[in-house]
């Protein structure tokens, strides 16, 4: 494991962007996260980990509401953003979520074109004021997903026929057009190959810089390979959360040494 | 091999079945199957050959009904006769009744055999008239009401042969049963037979049959669909312009944005079941609420596109939320997931996906409102129509046919040259609902997309 390279990683900023506190999930009876305390800094990657089924996409889901699309979920306690609270009942979802940018497990590109999918958030959130405009913010956004080079002669080739990495990055450039605060990322290589895989997670290195990147993954290598912070996740609750370096080095809680060494998982 | 192996070594191993022989359970697998392929085998072939009688009985009984048999000939219009106050004013020439032109007719053919030379024992020069239809003596007076200076001319005009005439040419009519039938006589088919061999008397495509209304039980020649073509148009009309908007709009709510509760599941349930309700019981609550409580006329295609909405509805919504709910949810969490609204990504994503669905949906239900017939004729559509409803909106408010009930009505008359006529409607009604079908494979063929 060559490219461990948390070791010489440190969290570059101490502000902290989201602050979740005391936060319970239910879906129906089933109680699906337990009091989890979490508090995401400002332009870090953090890393949630855990088992299948601890509840770690389920406690990002909340992260930008997209929960509420479950009639049967049902999330208390706190989560702030910019200490402001985004439960709030004057808060609108579709507002929290232009801010708060998504990027899911299976690359799901609109059936429409690579111009279009990158153009749809900033038209419906009227970012652009003319074409010009709209043709830099997607010229900007694929050059961040690095994708332009890729693309740039078939904008308007339809973006389901780019290969499962280009999809991915697709989605991100979309993610990333409409200039969010923070970027939630549920196993964003599960459907990857290795070398699509180490070119998303070099993108998610280059996206620290402006954006607090959360990423959740069953894969501790790459916990280890793009985080700062790291959460360790276990039958709904939140068992450590600290450097990524000393998570994996030198864990405080016996779950999570047995987790990270393979015992369980 | 270890020891532990080796040291029990007193029982044989089972001796290795050759997979070059099947054993009894394989032979058995294999007979169900090829039972089973033979089973599928004749129900497709049973379905075929049903499907081939009975399009090949349609095609043999309704062939005819769209050629006709015409004569050609030289009319005479005396104005003494059409004419008596001399004035040219058609509001007095309409004095003289059909009964007045009939004569000029029977006339015309005496006089065209006379100038070919042919004579034909025990033929009255009221037979010789006998093998126009009576509908040619309206349509003289129709053309001298329009145009009355042709009076005291002679003019060429194309009746329509009389359907025993026109069923000798199809093999309905013979000399043996003109014999016997009081309608025909055998010498008026001696005389048809003369005046086709000088060309006075052809067949020809019949356009009547789509352009001409209904006629009566006694002139089945002059029968045609024109009436029913109008009346079954307008009321896909009234049905696509109401059930497509209503049903995309109540599948959309109810599958994207209502909540999941009892109500909704009892909603569903009921339009499920709507969609298996005789359709009768549709003709009963149209004829109990649009016409009785309502007041809107009756025999309207207004009603008619009315009662036909609601029979179609149920088939829209089920068609549409199935095509919507085909629509991977990943395209909605993705919408959803760069701050689109909910009616954004059900309008700009999830839409377009169901499209295709949707229209073949309609497509389908508007080719089932098109064949129905049950409810037309609780609402009055049923009744003998021979006007033209007016051009659209009005139109829709003044009696009219469909199709299918023409059909029916047709099916009802006693003349056997209307089972050629009601097999025709039939061809003419296929056609229409295998275009509108064709439209909906096309429409899925060409819009459908794969992500």
């Amino acid at each position: 494991m060559n490219d461990m390279r948390f070791t010489e990683r440190n969290v570059d900023s101490t502000e902290i962007k989201i602050r979740a506190k005391n936060v319970d999930v239910f879906y129906g009876e089933t109680h699906a996260i337990k009091g989890v305390d979490v508090d995401i800094p400002e332009k870090t990657v953090t890393a949630f980990i855990g088992p299948s089924g601890c509840g770690k996409s389920t406690f990002l889901r909340c992260l930008n509401r997209m929960n509420d699309t479950i009639d049967t979920c049902r999330v208390t306690g706190d989560i702030k953003l910019d200490d402001e609270d985004i439960y709030d009942k004057r808060v609108d979802p579709v507002q929290l979520r232009a801010k708060v940018g998504m990027v899911f497990q299976k690359p799901n590109p609109f059936p429409k074109s690579i111009y279009d999918n990158v153009a749809y958030g900033p038209r419906i959130h009227g970012l652009a004021g003319n074409k010009a405009e709209l043709d830099q913010i997607v010229e900007k956004s694929l050059r961040r997903a690095a994708l332009w080079g890729e693309v740039k002669d078939r904008l308007d080739a339809p973006g389901t026929g780019l290969s499962g990495g280009q999809q991915q990055r697709l989605c991100i450039a979309r993610a990333v057009a409409t200039e969010p605060e923070v970027l939630l990322m549920d196993e964003p290589c599960s459907a990857l190959d290795p070398i699509a895989t180490a070119q998303v997670e070099e993108l998610i290195d280059e996206l620290r810089a402006r954006y607090s990147v959360v990423i959740v993954t069953h894969s501790m290598q790459q916990a280890a390979r793009v985080s700062q912070k790291t959460a360790f996740f276990h039958l709904g609750e939140l068992v450590e959360f600290g450097e990524t370096g000393a998570i994996f080095t030198k864990p405080e809680d016996p779950r999570t040494e047995s987790y990270i060494t393979g015992r369980i998982g | 091999m270890t020891d532990a192996t080796s040291g029990v070594g007193t029982s044989q191993p089972p001796r290795k079945a050759s997979l070059l022989e099947l054993d009894a359970r394989t032979k058995k697998r294999n007979a169900a199957e090829a039972r089973f392929r033979t089973y599928g085998l004749v129900a497709v072939c049973a379905g075929l050959v049903a499907l081939v009688v009975l399009m090949g009985s349609i095609v043999n009984n309704g062939a005819g009904a769209f050629s006709q048999t015409f004569v050609t000939l030289q009319v005479e219009l005396p104005a003494d006769r059409l004419d008596k106050s001399g004035n040219r004013n058609p509001d007095e020439m309409r004095a003289v009744s059909t009964f007045g032109y009939s004569p000029l007719i029977a006339a015309a053919v005496v006089r065209s055999l006379e100038e070919n030379g042919i004579s034909i024992e025990g033929l009255s020069a009221k037979d010789a008239g006998g093998i126009i239809s009576k509908e040619a003596p309206a349509q003289l007076r129709n053309f001298v009401l329009a145009n009355p200076q042709t009076l005291d001319t002679t003019r060429e005009f194309t009746f329509l042969a009389n359907g025993r005439i026109d069923g000798y040419y199809k093999g309905r009519v013979t000399f043996a049963s003109a014999e016997v039938d009081k309608n025909v006589s055998p010498a008026q088919l001696q005389l048809a037979d003369a005046l086709l061999e000088i060309g006075v008397l052809e067949s020809k495509f019949n356009t009547l049959f789509f352009t001409a209304p209904d006629a009566s039980g006694q002139r089945p020649e002059a029968a045609g669909l024109g009436v029913a073509i109008i009346g079954s148009l307008y009321m896909m009309l009234i049905v696509l312009a109401l059930a497509l908007p209503i049903g995309v709009a109540a599948s959309i709510y109810l599958e994207e944005f209502a909540p999941k509760n009892r109500l909704t599941d009892l909603i569903e349930v009921n339009i499920a079941n709507l969609a298996a309700v005789p359709s009768i019981v549709f003709g009963i609550l149209g004829l109990a609420i649009f016409i009785n409580f309502a007041g809107l006329p009756q025999s309207a295609p207004i009603v008619g596109g009315l009662v036909l909405t609601l029979m179609t509805l149920p088939t829209i919504i089920i068609a549409t939320r199935a095509s919507l709910k085909s629509v991977p949810p990943s395209i909605r969490q993705a919408a959803l997931g760069i701050g689109a609204s909910k009616m954004q990504s059900v309008f700009h994503h999830v839409l377009p996906l169901a499209a295709p669905g949707i229209l073949t949906g309609t497509i389908i239900g508007l080719a089932q409102a098109l064949g129905e017939t049950a409810p037309l004729l609780l609402i009055g559509m049923v009744a003998f129509v021979r006007e033209f409803p007016a051009g659209p909106p009005q139109g829709f408010f003044d009696p009219a046919s469909a199709l299918p009930v023409q059909v029916y009505n047709w099916t009802q008359r006693s003349d056997p040259a209307f089972v050629e006529r009601a097999s025709g409607a039939i061809i003419v009604l296929l056609v229409f609902l295998i275009l509108m079908n064709a439209i909906a494979v096309l429409l899925r063929r060409r819009f459908e997309r794969r992500w």
